[in-house]
């Protein structure tokens, strides 16, 4: 672990539970999440990012439940363990002003019946009972007025307003306190790809202003490579890489990014791109080894038998394979 | 009405254009009789598509731009409200007799974005494939129906033994797949495909993309691929129309348009894309409510153009070709 | 008819699959029990139910005779299993007729449009708005009291086609948008077979739980307004059996079982329907239809 790591997360297993059996959605990670860093947690659908989200951030409803491992989070130079027990309310009190929630859909934050500025002040006198509405709806301004938002959005009901208006509104309320760590799952989901640039600059300049983390979880390698500082990649509920955006575009050492980054088309060149032969496993029953020996062009027999463990190659560069390239 | 001048002029074979629309609008109504709106959902298209050998045209646009619209208008699902939409010199619109409908789906199919819900999840993928075989008049019989369409599946790599199960039992990459060889059984002409690789997983998207590429090559197929995504559009297209809020609005060979664009929307269009071989540089301007960019007297593009003037405010500008294959619809140009 | 049969057929095997839902269980356990009483039983009746005076009267329950005897001298245990019989077959020909109507019009609406539409969404709105309830009465008084079960079979079919017809429609309205119908369209179908193949198994649950449910209506109507009087009252129905208990005055005389019988048959029916459909509504709007 790193010393100015604001997210500390070891041997964590997060299952669903279901009557087929047991989706192994996170099985057995560890990693850390420096403070003042946009960081990327990037892989395709099934690999497990959004339930690690959700993890992360206290989200957990059956037929999900944390098994074992733990996640710390450094606040005020203090670790505070997050329990997993029956009762998540020790997490719950983080909510708004220390940790918040960016989810895939802005409706899904928003209250269809409520006007946005109504919404606005709930939130921060649920947080602080103290907080008048004169004062709150004075935050409210200011923020709305900093991030450039017009002023007739608060006096609006979400349906009035455009996808793109209400995600930036989402953004607004995620950051309103100033949290210390800000998670956003797939933020920019069917946005048209102007309004996703300007949310992602939008969020990009908030980090810089206040310093604090972002976590940006999508599956999209093209915002991953705009706006992350370090990407982690996963497969199939484990890690793959982990590593400063930069360096794993350029050189990427896992099998897995590699040819994934391969097959992404790209502006300008008309180069024949493939894909990856095969799709991801089956997370009730994933293959014995490592997870995508089976998919992979440089296997062997160790990486059937044996799964690879994430280990530090340079410095703060991880990545979980037997043959590592580059 | 547009087709690059210096292509057009190649045309020797074809006595009409495979595809043409002439002034192609349709408008949706919302809300009640007293306080309804309408809304231009495809607005005096011009599209022509004639050329001697199969392409790829991409129509490239955000959500809500009219794309989607556009393509049930083409597959004659939706009627328009005004304008003619011509395939192979007939106006699709004005089709009755089964005979000339049977012959339409035959010529043209459709690929749509999520193969979930292509299929009805009740009824096992054979039926369609069969049916595609049998209904469309090109096996005379099961037994012959069955050898076409195991041919068909093996062609893209699918086991045969698949036929017999739901939709839900197939991952999203094998279920498209099977969407592609339903769409391909009559060896159509045209195919018509609506954001076919946005649902599917980064590392297989590109099978798929490839998948059509083959395809023009070896059955001789036109595509007309709808999608927001530029650089797999890039990838795949000959030609690239950019639309914008219904209206085309700069239309070219894919290398040029996407390169070299000419239109500012265009511009804006490529900076935006998240890019893996260039990082962003400078900033964009997010609009405030975007409904009312429907509705401009004059260019719809005006309210977010670094370059708009007063002209643009007020005027619509039309279609020109201010450089030999290239065409756009803006003032900057005249 | 044929199209409905079908599905229930197919909801058939889901049954045998489904016992492990209790309420299932105990809805179709008693219905069967009521089955069995008013279609099999009945022809073991040693009595005539229509003639009176065949056993003691106002006899109590005993053991020569199971739920005792009534002031016309019935043995109420049979009367129950002629009465169940011709309940059941009036709910399920009102269920049937009703259904099947409304289903096929709200279908050929929301498919084609136009006229066929807006006159049955006219109608149905007009169905839908006035009560049912005093129009039975106003015609039974201009039929003097004495409506033949057929009339009233008809006019019970009048007023519960609307709700299906509407249903059905707004189904169809949405589901006709969905991609897998262009599709099909493509792969060749034409619109009967796309009503019947694609559309119609998706709506099938929710015709079925509706036509369970008025059967669960009809029989109610029935009885309600044949315990004032309004039904054909030669024909031993539930209903009828209460108005006689009424007319009478079975309580006042303390022949409680003669009102005690229909009145609880009819509650346990109801039970049983209600569970039923309960149970079918809640399998397949959750979790698809995963067989």
């Amino acid at each position: 672990m790193s010393e100015n790591s604001i997210i500390e997360v070891g041997d964590l297993k997060a299952y669903y539970k279901t009557r087929h059996g047991d989706v192994k959605a996170v099985d057995d990670i560890g990693f850390f999440v420096k403070s003042n860093e946009i960081f990327g947690i990037c892989g395709e659908s099934g690999c497990g990012k959004s339930t690690l989200i959700k993890v992360l951030y206290g989200l957990i409803e059956p037929p999900l439940k944390v098994l074992s491992g733990h996640v710390s989070i450094d606040i005020n130079d203090k670790k505070i363990f997050l329990k997993y027990n029956n009762d998540v309310n020790n997490i719950k009190k983080l909510w708004w002003n220390e940790m918040s929630y960016i989810p895939q859909s802005s409706m899904n934050l928003l209250n269809p019946t409520a006007k946005i500025e109504d919404q606005f002040i709930e939130i921060l006198r649920k947080v602080d009972k103290r907080t008048t509405r004169g004062e709150a709806k004075k935050i409210v301004q200011k923020s709305f007025d900093a991030l450039g938002l017009p002023r007739e959005v608060l006096s609006s009901y979400p349906h009035q307003l455009s996808g793109g208006m209400r995600q930036r509104v989402v953004i607004s309320m995620a950051t309103i306190l100033n949290p210390k760590i800000v998670y956003a799952d797939e933020p920019t989901t069917a946005l048209d790809v102007v309004v996703q640039r300007g949310i992602l600059e939008m969020m990009r300049e908030l980090q810089r202003k206040s310093n604090n983390t972002f976590v940006i979880v999508t599956h999209d390698m093209g915002i991953q490579y705009q706006i992350s500082d370090r990407v982690m990649v996963m497969y199939a509920g484990k890690i793959c890489e982990i590593g400063k955006t930069d360096k794993i575009f350029q050189t990427s050492t896992h099998p897995y990014t590699k040819l994934l980054i391969e097959s992404l088309p790209r502006l300008g060149d008309k180069s024949e791109r493939r894909s990856i032969k095969g799709a991801p496993p089956n997370l009730l029953a994933p293959p014995k080894g490592c997870r995508f020996h089976i998919r992979c062009p440089y296997a062997t027999q160790e990486c059937i038998e044996e799964e690879p463990p994430l280990v530090e190659i340079l410095h703060e560069h991880y990545v979980a394979c037997f043959h590592p390239l580059g | 009405m547009f087709s690059p001048s210096g292509v057009a002029s190649e045309v020797m074979s074809m006595n009409y254009p495979l595809l043409e629309t002439i002034n192609l609008t349709k408008v949706f109504k919302m809300g009640g009789i007293f306080k309804g709106s309408s809304f231009r959902a495809v607005d005096n298209v011009n599209l022509k598509m004639e050329f001697n050998e199969p392409i790829i045209l991409s129509i490239v646009g955000e959500s809500g731009c009219g794309k989607t619209t556009l393509a049930r208008l083409l597959l004659n699902v939706i009627q328009p409200t005004s304008g003619i939409i011509k395939f192979e010199g007939k106006e699709i619109t004005k089709m009755k007799k089964k005979s000339e409908i049977l012959e339409f789906k035959r010529k043209v199919q459709p690929i749509f974005q999520n193969p979930f819900e292509s299929f009805n999840p009740l009824n096992t993928v054979s039926r369609y494939l069969y049916a595609s075989a049998l209904k469309l008049q090109i096996a005379k019989d099961k037994e012959e129906a069955k050898e076409i369409v195991n041919e068909a599946l093996i062609s893209v790599g699918l086991n045969p033994e698949v036929l017999d199960r739901k939709p839900h039992e197939f991952s999203g990459g094998e279920l498209q797949r099977i969407s592609i060889v339903r769409a391909l059984i009559p060896k159509p002409k045209l195919l018509i495909t609506d954001e076919p690789v946005s649902m599917l997983d980064a590392s297989i998207r590109m099978s798929v993309i490839n998948l059509f590429l083959k395809l023009k090559k070896e059955s001789n197929t036109y595509f007309i691929y709808i999608t927001h995504d530029l650089a797999t559009a890039y990838y795949i297209s000959d030609f690239v129309a950019i639309m914008f809020r219904g209206s085309i609005v700069e239309y070219g060979f894919a290398h040029d348009v996407l390169s070299d664009p000419l239109h500012p929307y265009t511009e804006m269009l490529l900076n935006s894309t998240p890019d893996i071989s260039k990082k962003w540089t400078g900033r964009v301007i997010l609009s405030g409510l975007e409904l009312k960019e429907f509705e401009s007297l004059g260019c719809k593009f005006w309210r977010r153009c670094p370059y708009a003037s007063d002209k643009c405010k007020l005027t619509r500008p039309e279609m020109i070709e201010p450089k030999s294959n290239r065409m756009v619809a803006c003032f900057r140009y005249q | 008819m044929k199209n409905m049969k079908r599905s229930v057929i197919n909801l058939r095997n889901f049954f045998l699959v489904l016992k492990s839902d209790v309420r299932l269980l105990i809805g179709v356990s008693i219905l069967i029990v009521f089955i069995i009483l008013g279609f099999i039983l009945c022809h073991f009746s040693p009595y005539d139910p229509k003639r009176w005076g065949q056993v003691p009267r106002d006899v109590p329950p005993c053991w020569s005779y199971p739920l005792g005897t009534t002031s016309l001298g019935q043995d109420l245990f049979w009367l129950l299993t002629f009465a169940l019989q011709n309940s059941l077959v009036l709910g399920i020909t009102v269920a049937a007729v009703s259904t099947f109507t409304g289903v096929t019009l709200g279908l050929l609406a929301g498919y084609r449009g136009g006229y066929l539409d807006e006159i049955t969404t006219f109608l149905s709105d007009v169905f839908i708005a006035i009560p049912s309830f005093p129009i039975l009465v106003m015609l039974a008084a201009l039929f003097l009291g004495r409506i033949h079960i057929l009339m009233l079979a008809l006019v019970l079919c009048l007023f519960n086609w609307p709700w299906p017809a509407k249903q059905v429609r707004s189904m169809m309205l949405s589901l006709r948008e969905r991609v897998f119908i262009e599709t099909a369209i493509f792969s060749g179908f034409g619109t009967i077979e796309i009503i019947f193949r694609e559309i119609i198994p998706l709506i099938s649950p929710w015709i079925f739980a509706n036509f369970i449910n008025t059967v669960l209506v009809a029989i109610g109507a029935e009885a309600g307004l044949a315990t004032i009087g309004v039904s054909s009252l030669e024909e031993i129905t539930l209903g009828t059996m209460i108005f006689w208990a009424l007319r009478y005055q079975a309580m006042f005389m303390g022949h409680w079982w003669w009102i005690a019988v229909p009145v609880v048959t009819i509650i346990v029916l109801f039970i049983a329907l209600f569970l039923i459909y309960l149970s079918i509504s809640e399998i397949f709007s959750i979790g698809g239809f995963k067989k």
